[in-house]
């Protein structure tokens, strides 16, 4: 096991490193980032200074080096427009996103497991249908679409929740049930199918042979197992938080980080685009890595499968 | 699910359930829209009443027609310097279509052949390849397209290389499963046998096996691309105004929504129809070609 957990840490310093580069070449690759600095005013001497300020006249590797050590040391270089650590600007904003992300997460996982659940317990009976209807059309909608019409119904119309902004717990209620019916639906494809697959099985039988209750059989022994294969997808659920996030905070005018990145994409500013993905990419590794080892920890053939 | 049977197709089968395709719903509809898709992309400046960036500022924001002060001449309204909506719709469908179709066709050859070959030469390919592959389906697309956006610009290709970098991993994780399966099957062992070249088997018995599930594949992500880009240029990191996409017409109307609701009404309408029409027919090929990936 520790030799498992060695072994996938150097993978995910290799992986940070590959990712770097790719963003490091991303952002230069566009051409001259100075052109982003420059104004119809701009002298050439301005120019030199802006690539001697920004040390665009080293070679690329020195540049590399120099991006590097900075990140090691969490500066993630200054924002053009705000004059300010790019580092400062994302932890002021990440509390908000957290608890949006946060919040719609649980909400999401909670109706997924349950209704899944029950959907599964209940094949092809009115609840099972209703329950595939909803997540059809989460699949389908696009998210954005689907936060601009509960403004229109639930604050235009009705009222009753603000469209926008941050506040008291009402302010939480659109932006929390639009991203839960955007986040929810292939977790509950997930969870349903696997504990169909896990129901069908012969320990399952056996339970119920036994004679135990079927509340017991359900929501004990089949739910254990069923958990394991919605577990593997936790990567592929960060990322749509993530996409969520970004959606959902431009909407309703949500202060989050999803919602600096578009900010800093309106005024150019590709150093704060630039800090929060890279804040991302470290968060992505983070969550395969952990994954990964509760995953073995789990299920011991995988250890020593992947050695 | 029994309709009007003309032949009973369940004999003709000899013996195996067989039902004509034309009588199942979940498959013409779903046709029907996406070849609707096709015939508005295509004769998109045929059948629209106005050209879709034609501005009337005393026709702003018009409602459709069924409304009070509504005119026919405007059937779907028209937005806030006085576009045709409905025009700007069919437009719409030449951008989400022709997207669709560059990044499925360079997302899908990427992912087959990676997972080609991380699935028949294994070992030490296949852990590096598949690491990569997780570590891109957990990354956000949305991210990297907004980070291309910002340095070369938004714009249609960038649309297209910020959505194909990472979307070649799902199909990459789908063949490698594939071709793991085909490496142990006898016709493989047989090939190797009479000596033909890696490559050789990799080109011409493992990739004809694994056409069934590409083809599901493809299908399912119709909707994906097609969503991704109506939020890129909902958010401003996708195709630039003035050019009509459903999802920079959605975008329009957030600031109108108090008082014109149909601009973003209508784009979004289409939006959920045309990926409702491409996961319906995925769903349904998975279902006739490859039952072991049934999902729900």
């Amino acid at each position: 096991m520790t030799r498992f957990i060695i072994v996938r840490l150097l993978q995910a310093f290799v992986a940070l490193i590959g990712i770097s580069i790719l963003i490091f070449l991303l952002v230069r690759a566009s051409g001259d980032p100075t052109l982003l600095f420059r104004t119809p005013l701009s002298t050439e001497e301005d120019i030199a200074r802006i690539r001697a300020d920004l040390g665009l006249d080293k070679p690329m590797p020195e540049q590399y080096w120099i991006f590097i050590k900075d990140l090691a040391h969490g500066d993630l270089g200054d924002s053009i427009v705000k004059r300010r650590p790019v580092t400062d600007m994302i932890l002021e904003r990440l509390p908000n996103t957290l608890s949006l992300a946060l919040s719609s997460f649980l909400v999401s996982m909670l109706l997924a497991f349950f209704l899944g659940i029950l959907a599964a317990t209940r094949r092809d009976g009115w609840l099972d249908n209703g329950v595939k209807f909803l997540a059809i059309l989460g699949q389908a909608l696009p998210g954005f679409w689907v936060a601009i019409m509960a403004i229109l119904v639930f604050s235009v119309y009705w009222q009753i929740f603000p469209a926008s902004g941050t506040g008291g717990f009402t302010h939480f209620v659109l932006p929390v049930a639009t991203m839960a019916f955007f986040l929810m639906p292939g977790m509950l494809r997930l969870v349903r199918s696997s504990m169909l697959d896990v129901l069908d099985s012969e320990y399952i039988k056996m339970a119920r042979i036994k004679g135990l209750p079927e509340r017991v059989v359900i929501w004990k022994h089949a739910l254990r197992n069923a958990l394991i294969a919605p577990l593997t997808t936790a990567g592929m659920i960060f990322a749509m938080l993530i996409t969520g996030a970004v959606i959902t905070e431009n909407v309703f005018a949500w202060p989050g980080i999803g919602r600096l990145s578009i900010e800093a994409l309106v005024s150019r500013d590709f150093p704060v685009v630039q800090g929060v993905t890279l804040m991302v990419a470290v968060a992505v590794l983070l969550i395969n890595l952990l994954v990964d080892i509760l995953y073995a920890y789990v299920d011991p053939q995988i250890r020593y499968q992947q050695m | 699910m029994a309709t009007t049977k003309v032949i009973d197709w369940d004999k003709v089968g000899g013996g195996i359930k067989r039902k004509s395709i034309f009588l199942e719903i979940t498959f013409i509809l779903p046709v029907a829209v996406l070849f609707l898709l096709v015939i508005m992309a295509i004769f998109a400046p045929l059948l629209a009443p106005y050209p879709y960036d034609q501005i009337s500022m005393q026709d702003r924001l018009l409602p459709p027609f069924f409304m009070d002060g509504g005119t026919t001449a405007h059937l779907l309204g028209t937005d806030n310097i006085g576009r045709d909506i409905l025009s700007r719709v069919i437009y719409g469908a030449q951008i989400s279509l022709s997207i669709s179709l560059i990044v499925i066709a360079i997302t899908a050859s990427i992912g087959t052949v990676l997972g080609i070959l991380a699935g028949y030469l294994g070992g030490r390919t296949d852990a590096f390849l598949m690491r990569v592959t997780d570590i891109s389906l957990s990354f956000p697309a949305i991210l990297i397209a907004i980070l291309m956006a910002v340095t070369i610009g938004p714009g249609y290709w960038t649309v297209v290389l910020a959505i194909s970098m990472l979307g070649w991993a799902p199909y990459a994780r789908l063949i490698r499963g594939e071709a793991l399966k085909l490496r142990e099957s006898d016709f493989v062992a047989q090939a190797r046998i009479i000596g033909a070249s890696p490559v050789r088997i990799m080109f011409r018995h493992i990739f004809p096996n694994v056409l069934n599930p590409l083809i599901v594949m493809v299908t399912l992500s119709v909707g994906f691309v097609i969503l991704t880009e109506a939020a890129l240029s909902y958010l401003g990191a996708g195709i630039p105004p003035p050019a009509a996409s459903w999802g920079n017409m959605v975008n329009d109307g957030r600031t109108f929504i108090d008082t014109a609701w149909w601009m973003s009404l209508f784009p979004g309408i289409v939006i959920g129809l045309v990926v409702l029409a491409g996961n319906f027919l995925g769903d349904w090929l998975r279902d006739k070609m490859d039952p072991r990936l049934r999902q729900l």
